[in-house]
């Protein structure tokens, strides 16, 4: 397709987090990698960061009250 | 605690306008952590519940409004309530798909967005024609073509028996006229293939049944009926990172889950704005992030998030009882009463607030 999905203005800034970094926040949220949000492996977006199955992907959205806003998915099998 | 971006601007701001030195700064930081941190919501807090109040109180008053508004748009998009809940309900094909094209710098006139306009507004046969004739007897159909619509889509007689020597017709054609022989001497078949040919798309994406072009904020925006993104997103000229749909299941599919929520957010604060109706945005974000937790758009209901809750009586509660209740029973199911409905059912403390804790008593030891 002629377009790259990570430019398109609805879809927010999405970035592989490192094993390192994924420890740290599991560590700060004092939760399991199970009970975070999900993404499907076969989400266009997770295709074109070519992420694996176990990644947490972070998120940076453009929030109408917080001005930027976090958020974190872990890529699941479908 | 770190404050968020939009806060900390403002109060930079602030303390640019009144001038203030880096301690008084330091102390008006400490002051507006201090104000946030009481503004947040506390551990505990319903906000499921006050989401769906804020949401449902002034979408009843929709009800009572929606169909004045009609007549507006250039295009008819369903608006209001019923708009609310095929958002809500995820549905499949909304009942008015639409799309709005934005147009690369070069194609950013009137010229360039009629030729964009003519590629993608689905042209069928009948569409060209000015007059069918079914002749009966040889087992023929002559289509009469209009001349001048013929050169308006840029197309010959020539072009159009191509595509349909592709769907295995036999046909003939001169310069106005299109004749399909058929080897048959039934009429239903011939009024089959009749239909058939004249429903033939020659032009166009399939799916798009109109395209209106119109200026916003000095540029030229086409919208559409009916929604076909990844096509659209190939042609030349289309911006394709601008370009977006009401579909909702469409977006996620073709943008990812992350799109599909910021849509539902955006659509459904559009369609509560056009009523006049003020919803705080939280509601709507909170909404949208329980819509789209697992990675596939959710609908809010008994076949969505409603029917995933983990409590049998809490299902039980919501729709579809007898049901709930037969199944759980044939497959042993434990309700652990760890939420709300399945408490006030059996009138216990309800895990809100303050009844969300329990205390431990360590007592002193050693001492008497």
């Amino acid at each position: 397709m002629a377009l790259n999905v990570l430019e398109h203005v609805l879809v927010p800034k999405h970035e592989i987090l490192s094993e390192e970094e994924k420890k740290r926040l599991l560590e700060t949220l004092n939760i399991s990698e199970k009970q975070l949000p999900k993404i499907l492996l076969n989400d266009p977006v997770v295709k074109a960061l070519g992420a694996k199955e176990g990644d947490v992907i972070k998120i940076t959205r453009k929030s109408p009250t917080a001005g930027k806003s976090f958020y974190y998915r872990l890529v699941v099998k479908s | 605690m770190e404050l968020p971006e939009s806060i900390k601007k403002e109060v930079e701001a602030v303390c640019r306008e009144m001038k203030l030195t880096e301690s008084q700064k330091k102390k008006v930081y400490e002051r507006v952590k201090e104000v946030y941190r009481k503004s947040m919501f506390e551990p505990g807090e319903a906000i499921g519940v006050v989401a769906a109040q804020s949401i449902s109180e002034p979408a009843t008053q929709m009800t009572m409004r929606t169909y004045h508004a009609a007549g507006a748009a250039q295009i008819q998009v369903t608006l209001g309530l019923p708009r609310l809940m095929e958002i809500f309900d995820a549905r499949r094909t909304p009942s008015t798909p639409t799309m709005t094209i934005y147009l690369k710098k070069e194609y950013n006139n009137p010229e360039g967005a009629k030729k964009i306009v003519s590629l993608i507004r689905e042209t069928r046969i009948e569409d060209l024609t000015s007059e069918v004739q079914v002749d009966v007897l040889n087992g023929k159909i002559e289509i009469i073509l209009d001349p001048e619509k013929l050169s308006e889509a840029g197309l010959t007689s020539k072009d159009l028996a191509k595509i349909l020597k592709e769907g295995k017709l036999s046909v003939r054609a001169s310069e106005k006229k299109l004749s399909v022989s058929v080897e048959t001497d039934e009429l239903s078949e011939l009024q089959r293939v009749k239909t058939k040919v004249l429903s033939t798309v020659v032009r166009g994406i399939k799916g798009v049944k109109q395209a209106v072009v119109s200026k916003k904020d000095g540029e030229w925006v086409i919208n559409t009926l009916g929604s076909n993104l990844s096509k659209v997103m190939e042609i030349e000229g289309v911006d394709p990172t601008r370009t977006v749909s009401n579909d909702i299941h469409e977006v996620a599919k073709v943008l990812g889950i992350e799109a599909a929520r910021s849509l539902i957010v955006q659509e459904a604060s559009k369609t509560l704005e056009e009523q006049g109706l003020d919803v705080d945005i939280r509601h709507l974000l909170l909404v949208a992030d329980t819509m789209t937790v697992d990675g596939v758009v959710k609908p809010i209901g008994r076949y969505g998030v409603a029917g995933a809750k983990g409590s049998v009586l809490a299902r039980a509660n919501f729709e579809e009882t007898i049901k709930h209740l037969t199944q759980a029973a044939v497959s042993g199911e434990v309700d652990r009463l760890e939420s709300i409905v399945e408490n006030v059912m059996i009138n216990q403390v309800v895990p809100i607030g303050t009844g969300m804790f329990e205390l431990i008593f360590k007592p002193p030891r050693g001492k008497k």
